[in-house]
């Protein structure tokens, strides 16, 4: 049997993302619409300006906790009342807070929208937050904690920033809070939180589906027109400082068969003008299955199910890191390969046809990752709060491709900086630290898992 | 809401179940080979899966890893996954580029050997090892999901041993091995083959043709054993593992009939009413208002051979002991058996399946998935459509009589997982 060789591609059929339609009503609040008609389906958004970032000490995790609470009760319904009621409108009101901002959403069938929209603007602008419900969100934050620092891959995630992060920054200890300041969270700091923070002045709704931009105007209008707040945006984080250079750091975990690795240093904010081509940067060095980093590790070398790299973007400088999970016995070989790579990615342009990999793959991934409404509202909850241009989304798959190998060379020299490098492992230290050691980046600094760097001073 | 489907099947045995949707420039191929740990053969655990890993290395005409680059070079996503009676294959494209995802597929369904080296199969069983100590090893509970089937299945069942497989079997696994495996299962006629998205139907079914037309009928696969069981555990089974972890973490299982049977949608409907949303009983009762666990839900495992499993899993705060939190699950279930469900559960869990249903048809790869695997289970992926209809035929009556014959004390599993520390104290 004669076998057909490769097909050549058919010609590219046009795709464009779902036009927006933005307003602003007389309360301030502002208003994006995306309809997607395909399906009798809505996601609802709500971006509030009002993220953890910008928390002062004493309350760090409230952010989150307050998104969390706003579903505990308005009026006369309680939380399970408020549960009992989405559910039976066959959805879930899910909030969180990142860094920069809090985020409340629900998706819902069409035929239950402007019941669902009802109690949704309801938790969002007027929620109780009894005093029993709070503290039960409290504790259950403190019980996540614990679980995740109880689990390799959470505690390196963890202890990578705060060793990376001044114990100054705010991005030394977790979006969510760290135990210490959690604790001391009560209704009182949520309920101050959210009267400075949710207002129509800091608030955009976003509605992606199937509803016009017309019947999602009216809807706000009702249900949101008379929202009155002197809550404003914070001002935003836009530094943070990193507490030193080279670093080589062993989180304890006897017995562990395996080492999480965590290497980088802190990276850019979103808003750098290099961010594009440090996406296809990245994308080569370790964003992909097909990159360097993870074909060396993985395929090449089989010391991992996998290995990648990433930029965390927020409106500061978050961190870059490569992250993977390796075999006790090679873990200071994968940081010799690691390193190896980030080298390599410094010391010469990438060919064309390695850019054209990752570009071609940011490009063509563009409509696969915008088929739900949920992925587009998040989308366009992303570029309003990092205040990206209205056509964005339009032109960023020309923009992706622009880029060239001079690009990602001069990206890789200007924002990867091998002199500053954490190198983190949470594994066995017997076993891992000696040939860490050896490989002569600095002297091996040994933690248990309980010690945290981020809730000391600087000193 | 339904997915359109058209089906034929080629004279090699493979079926074709095609479904348009030109809705957005992309499109889903997807390929369910009917085979998963179930038919590994002794002391080769985790082989199926290692297999798995074997088809991205390459084909007679595809060098090792290309078939990610190529299709990543497209603009497309991918992946494959091991499951215990089945292993999948999928990739999603822009629309134009659905002859290059059936070509890779075609490549290694028809020429997988003379790509495989005894230096592929040795990096594979290394990344399924470092996959095997990531997942399993290193993980707070991560054994759970090999515990749990060997405590719900007979030794010599097929569903009793571990997907992954152990290291001693990984390590034993030979290209011999691989050859045999590709030639009885990896066959047309074991096959399913979905393309979902824009397409043009005439189009599609010529490179179905041209990819797939020449590939020889396989020579015939050795049956599963009969898996079917007795309808209950007969008994209380138990398991109480010691693990480095903070807080207790309890499964309590209960047997319940194949998914797809009539009577399976009792579990489905009993497994939402439990736990499916923030406000399902366990969760509300648990977490909320006696706060004794951080998390809790309850699924079905939806095997659809002999038996299928119904899983309460719930983890408790830190602080709570391990007796305490399976008394208070166990009331649960015991209160359900008792007083069966109201009407307000019941419209409550179909009205967030339907949701969940319609959600679940926005993506490409979504829809094509679900009719690759309802017609490889059920025989027609058409029959995908009537979910939705065959939960709300559920009845209260029905339900309330499946608790009482199914979730009683002589069919139950618990597998208990509790902090080292605590277990060390009560010794």
């Amino acid at each position: 049997m004669s076998a057909p060789t490769r097909p050549m591609p058919g010609a590219p059929r046009p795709y464009e993302f779902p036009a927006v339609h933005r307003e602003t009503l007389a309360n301030g609040l502002r208003l994006v619409v995306a309809p997607m008609p395909r399906l009798p389906l809505v996601t609802v958004l709500a971006l509030v300006d009002a993220g953890a970032a910008t928390e002062a000490r004493h309350e760090e995790g409230v952010a989150a906790l307050t998104a969390r609470a706003l579903a505990e009760g308005t009026g006369a319904l309680d939380g399970a009342a408020v549960t009992a009621r989405f559910e039976r409108l066959g959805t879930a009101f899910d909030a969180t807070a990142d860094w920069d901002s809090s985020v409340a959403r629900l998706t819902v069938t069409t035929s239950r929208l402007e019941e669902a929209f009802a109690l949704f603007a309801e938790v969002v602008q007027a929620p109780s937050f009894p005093a029993a419900d709070v503290a039960r969100l409290r504790d259950e934050r403190l019980a996540d904690l614990a679980q995740q620092l109880a689990e390799p891959r959470g505690l390196a995630d963890e202890r990578f920033e705060g060793f990376l992060y001044a114990a100054a920054s705010r991005y030394a200890r977790a979006a969510g809070g760290t135990a210490p300041h959690v604790a001391a969270l009560d209704d009182a700091a949520v309920r101050a939180f959210h009267a400075a923070h949710y207002g129509p002045a800091s608030t955009t709704l976003i509605l992606v589906g199937d509803v016009t931009p017309a019947a999602a105007r009216a809807m706000a209008e009702r249900r949101f027109g008379a929202w009155r707040s002197a809550a404003r945006p914070a001002a935003p984080l836009t530094a943070a400082t990193a507490r030193g250079g080279r670093r080589v750091v062993v989180v304890e975990k006897a017995d562990a068969p395996q080492s999480e690795l965590r290497v980088g240093h802190v990276g850019v904010p979103r808003m750098h003008p290099d961010h594009l081509p440090l996406v296809v940067m990245n994308g080569i060095l370790g964003g992909l299955f097909s990159s360097r980093i993870n074909l060396n590790l993985r395929e090449r070398h089989a010391f991992t199910y996998g290995a990648s790299s990433g930029f965390d973007w927020r409106r500061g400088p978050g961190p870059f890191v490569v992250s993977t999970a390796v075999k006790s016995e090679v873990t200071a070989r994968a940081v010799e390969e690691i390193l190896r790579e980030i080298d390599g990615m410094r010391a010469a342009p990438p060919a064309a046809d390695e850019v054209a990999l990752a570009t071609d793959y940011l490009a063509g991934v563009f409509p696969i990752r915008y088929e739900s409404t949920s992925s587009v509202a998040g989308a366009l909850a992303g570029a309003t709060m990092f205040g990206l241009p209205e056509d964005w989304f339009a032109r960023y798959r020309e923009r992706i491709r622009a880029v060239t190998p001079a690009d990602v060379h001069r990206v890789a020299q200007a924002h990867l900086d091998p002199s500053r490098l954490l190198v983190l492992a949470v594994g066995d230290a017997p076993v891992i630290a000696g040939p860490l050691e050896s490989l002569g980046l600095g002297a091996v600094e040994r933690f248990t898992s309980e010690q945290d760097p981020a809730e000391g001073s600087d000193a | 809401m339904r997915i359109p489907v058209e089906t034929y099947t080629l004279p090699n045995g493979l079926r074709v179940q095609l479904s348009q949707d030109h809705a957005t420039p992309v499109v889903a191929v997807n390929l369910w080979y009917h085979v998963g740990s179930a038919n590994e053969r002794a002391g080769r655990t985790g082989f199926a899966h290692l297999f798995e890993h074997m088809l991205f290395q390459g084909s007679a005409q595809v060098a090792a890893n290309e078939h990610f680059e190529l299709v990543q070079r497209a603009g497309g996503t991918l992946n494959g996954s091991t499951w215990l009676d089945r292993t999948n294959y999928y990739e999603t494209l822009p629309s134009h580029q659905l002859e290059l995802a059936l070509w890779l597929e075609a490549d290694r369904m028809a020429r997988l050997l003379p790509a495989m080296t005894q230096e592929k199969l040795d990096t594979q069983r290394d990344v399924v090892k470092n996959e095997r100590r990531w997942s399993v090893d290193n993980q707070p509970y991560g054994t759970w999901w090999e515990r749990l089937p060997a405590l719900c299945f007979p030794p010599e069942h097929p569903f009793h041993h571990s997907l992954i497989g152990s290291m001693e079997d990984l390590s034993a696994a030979s290209l011999e091995d691989v050859a045999a495996f590709f030639r009885t299962y990896y066959t047309p006629d074991n096959a399913v083959l979905t393309i979902a998205g824009d397409f043009d139907e005439a189009e599609a079914r010529a490179m179905v043709e041209r990819h797939f037309g020449a590939i020889p009928r396989g020579a015939g696969r050795p049956a599963l054993p009969d898996m079917s069981l007795p309808p209950t555990f007969g008994g209380w089974r138990r398991e109480v593992v010691p693990d480095a972890v903070v807080a207790p973490r309890l499964f309590l299982a209960f047997r319940v009939p194949p998914a797809g049977d009539e009577a399976w949608y009792a579990a489905s409907m009993l497994g939402a009413v439990l736990g499916m949303g923030a406000g399902s009983r366990l969760p509300h009762r648990l977490v909320r208002e006696q706060q004794l666990a951080s998390d809790a839900g309850a699924y079905t495992f939806d095997l659809t051979k002999g038996s299928d499993l119904l899983i309460c899993d719930v983890t408790a705060r830190p602080g709570v002991s391990a007796e305490r939190l399976e008394a208070a699950v166990v009331a649960e279930v015991d209160r359900l058996i008792a007083e069966g469900v109201t009407a307000e559960e019941r419209e409550r869990a179909l009205a967030l399946l339907e949701t969940s249903w319609v959600a679940g048809l926005q993506s490409a790869g979504g829809r094509a998935d679900k009719l690759s695997q309802f017609a490889t289970y059920r025989g027609d992926p058409s029959l995908v459509n009537d979910e939705p209809a065959r939960h709300a035929a559920v009845s209260l009556e029905a339900m309330a009589a499946f608790a009482r014959a199914r979730l009683g004390a002589d069919n139950r599993a618990t597998l208990l997982y509790v902090p080292q520390a605590a277990a060390a104290e009560a010794a």
